[in-house]
């Protein structure tokens, strides 16, 4: 029998005790996992929008939301005729309400954008998506909610729309969304001539610096980033990860201080028993490591009960046919290391106190102790 | 050896002085008898023995080294002394054998040594087919007997008993001194051992008297 026995031992002697402390960190992890997850998944998900086959997006600088940018369709069709560029596709972004959702995403784009092409069209067919066109094209799910098939028409907003086709889409936000002409959404709008972004494809053997100077030079009102960059430097994107991070470790941090009052409790019930084993030899450096052994434990247990709580929870979420494309957790490597760091973390943290208190118990006195 | 020199001890700030200049030497082997009412000082010796307390004023030497850090003191428990307390301070959700080991643990020797040794302690002591079993289904004289096995799994030298049989009923009180009085004498141990019981401290070889922290008579 060695110390880790002995850790182990301790464990399941308070049985009750050691799944209550594991069960606040695996609620912590659990939580910090989904909202990070959930949160994550919707900034992946927003930015495979932005994408879609382009490496850059162009948009008014320093606008807070990407739904407030406002760049002239003409420069689209101005950079597109650059020798750098393969294609350019307007997008406008606007949000719409109808009478059972209060959010509907619309997009405005052309027809030669290739974002409907790559989807299964379930109803109608692509050619009727035209420039010209008063039709607007939902997604499956948009067209789900609002209980509409291909030849009805669909409130949206102060207007009646005839659906000329419904697509499902692999990209959550997409498949929820509606999808109009680009002119069509701009007169809907009232953002005739303007879209939010320019999604920018690159000709091949030509750097993004090209487009960054030429919008430079010619847009300054405008910016150009690679979409990576885009991604690190929207503050939208910004804030959901951070506050993802944030609620996630309030959670986590919780679920600690059930940690520190397990150790507490254990170390206050037991303190003859730590006399003891003094008086058998073990030294303060002993009975420390025994406390943040017991505690490290604890905490990898709740630390992996966490993990399957949440990524049983963020499955069954998916799963949930509202929710159907909705839901894209995204639960990477950095994120499990995040918990794994945070459960070291409050492991360490939330023993300290009762170590330092049992390493300093004096076992003739605590032999008295009553 | 263990030799005592002008021991002093207080607690609560100096308000209860509990050892007043005890002096005392015990030779390597012997078996001491401290007698005296409660509250007297004999569990407080003992624990200053064994390097439980610090003494406010004087100094213990064994085998002619002072114990003055932790480390040394620490090293004392681990090899040098056992001891037995009137409760029997077993762990009562582990086995006996799980109690046995925790000494060997804090040492941190060959476990599977340790486990023969265990057996043989257990086995002259009457608990080795309860072993396996948790504390909590032995009986005190059991318990107690345990609790012996444990304080010499490391084969110390001195053996320190505060009142090791306090808690027993007449039989077992007479089994686990009984057994006291071999393991140390065959083996040549020094016990030292605080007792009320007059009739169990004449069998020692010398008795000590305290009272109101010092040493009255031998």
């Amino acid at each position: 029998m060695h110390l880790l026995r002995l850790v182990f031992i301790n464990l399941r002697r308070h049985r009750v005790r050691t799944v209550i402390g594991a069960a606040g960190i695996a609620l912590g992890v659990a939580t910090m996992l989904s909202v990070v997850g959930l949160l994550g998944g919707a900034v992946k998900m927003f930015e495979r929008i932005l994408r879609s086959d382009a490496e850059m997006v162009v948009f008014e600088k320093n606008v807070s939301d990407l739904f407030f940018s406002n760049v002239d369709v003409a420069i689209a069709d101005e950079l597109a005729k650059q020798p750098f560029i393969k294609s350019v596709q307007p997008v406008l972004f606007s949000i719409v309400a109808t009478p059972d959702r209060p959010v509907v995403t619309c997009f405005g784009i052309r027809p030669e954008d290739g974002r409907l092409q790559k989807g299964t069209w379930l109803q109608g067919t692509a050619e009727n998506f035209r420039h010209d066109s008063e039709g607007i094209v939902l997604g499956e799910r948009a067209a789900d909610f609002l209980k509409v098939k291909a030849g009805e028409k669909v409130a949206l907003g102060q207007h009646s729309y005839p659906v000329i086709g419904i697509v499902q889409l692999e990209n959550g936000f997409e498949n929820g969304g509606v999808f109009m002409p680009l002119t069509l959404c701009q007169k809907a709008f009232r953002k005739e001539g303007f879209a939010s972004i320019l999604s920018v494809a690159l000709a091949t053997g030509h750097e993004p610096k090209a487009v960054k100077d030429w919008v430079n030079q010619h847009q300054p009102r405008l910016t150009a980033l690679e979409n990576d960059e885009f991604s690190k430097s929207y503050s939208q994107f910004k804030i959901l990860k951070t506050t993802a991070w944030v609620v996630g470790g309030c959670a986590f941090l919780l679920g600690g201080l059930s940690v520190t009052n397990t150790m507490i409790l254990s170390v206050f019930s037991r303190i003859k028993e730590l006399a003891i084993t003094r008086v058998c030899g073990f030294s303060r450096t002993q009975v420390v490591t025994m406390i943040f052994g017991e505690s490290v434990l604890v905490s990898l247990l709740g630390m992996l009960l966490g993990w399957l709580l949440s990524f049983s929870g963020l499955w069954i979420l998916r799963e949930v046919p509202a929710l159907q494309g909705y839901i894209e957790p995204r639960i990477g490597w950095q994120e499990l290391l995040g918990a794994l760091a945070l459960a070291a973390i409050t492991a360490i943290l939330g023993a300290i106190y009762p170590a330092w208190y049992a390493a300093r118990l004096k076992p003739a006195s605590a032999l008295r102790y009553e | 050896m263990i030799e005592v020199e002008d021991v002093w001890k207080s607690f609560d700030d100096g308000k209860i002085q509990v050892l007043k200049g005890v002096s005392l030497t015990v030779e390597r082997g012997e078996l001491l008898a401290l007698c005296g009412t409660s509250g007297c000082g004999k569990s407080t010796l003992l624990s200053l023995i064994a390097g439980l307390e610090s003494s406010d004023r004087g100094r213990i030497v064994i085998d002619g080294r002072e114990r003055a850090t932790e480390a040394e003191r620490v090293s004392l428990l681990r090899r040098e002394i056992g001891f037995v307390f009137q409760l029997h301070h077993l762990m009562p959700d582990l086995t006996l054998a799980e109690n046995c080991l925790i000494p060997v643990i804090a040492v941190g020797t060959s476990m599977a040594q340790a486990k023969i040794r265990m057996t043989e302690l257990a086995e002259l002591t009457g608990v080795g087919h309860r072993l396996d079993r948790p504390v909590r289904e032995l009986s005190g004289g059991e318990r107690q007997r345990g609790a012996l096995v444990r304080a010499l799994m490391n084969d110390p030298q001195i053996l320190l008993a505060d009142e090791p049989t306090g808690a027993l009923d007449e039989e077992n009180r007479e089994i686990v001194f009984q057994l006291l009085l071999d393991l140390t004498r065959k083996n040549g141990k020094t016990l030292i051992m605080a007792t009320h019981d007059q009739e169990m401290a004449s069998r020692c070889d010398r008795v000590l008297r305290m009272r109101d922290g010092a040493i009255i008579a031998s």
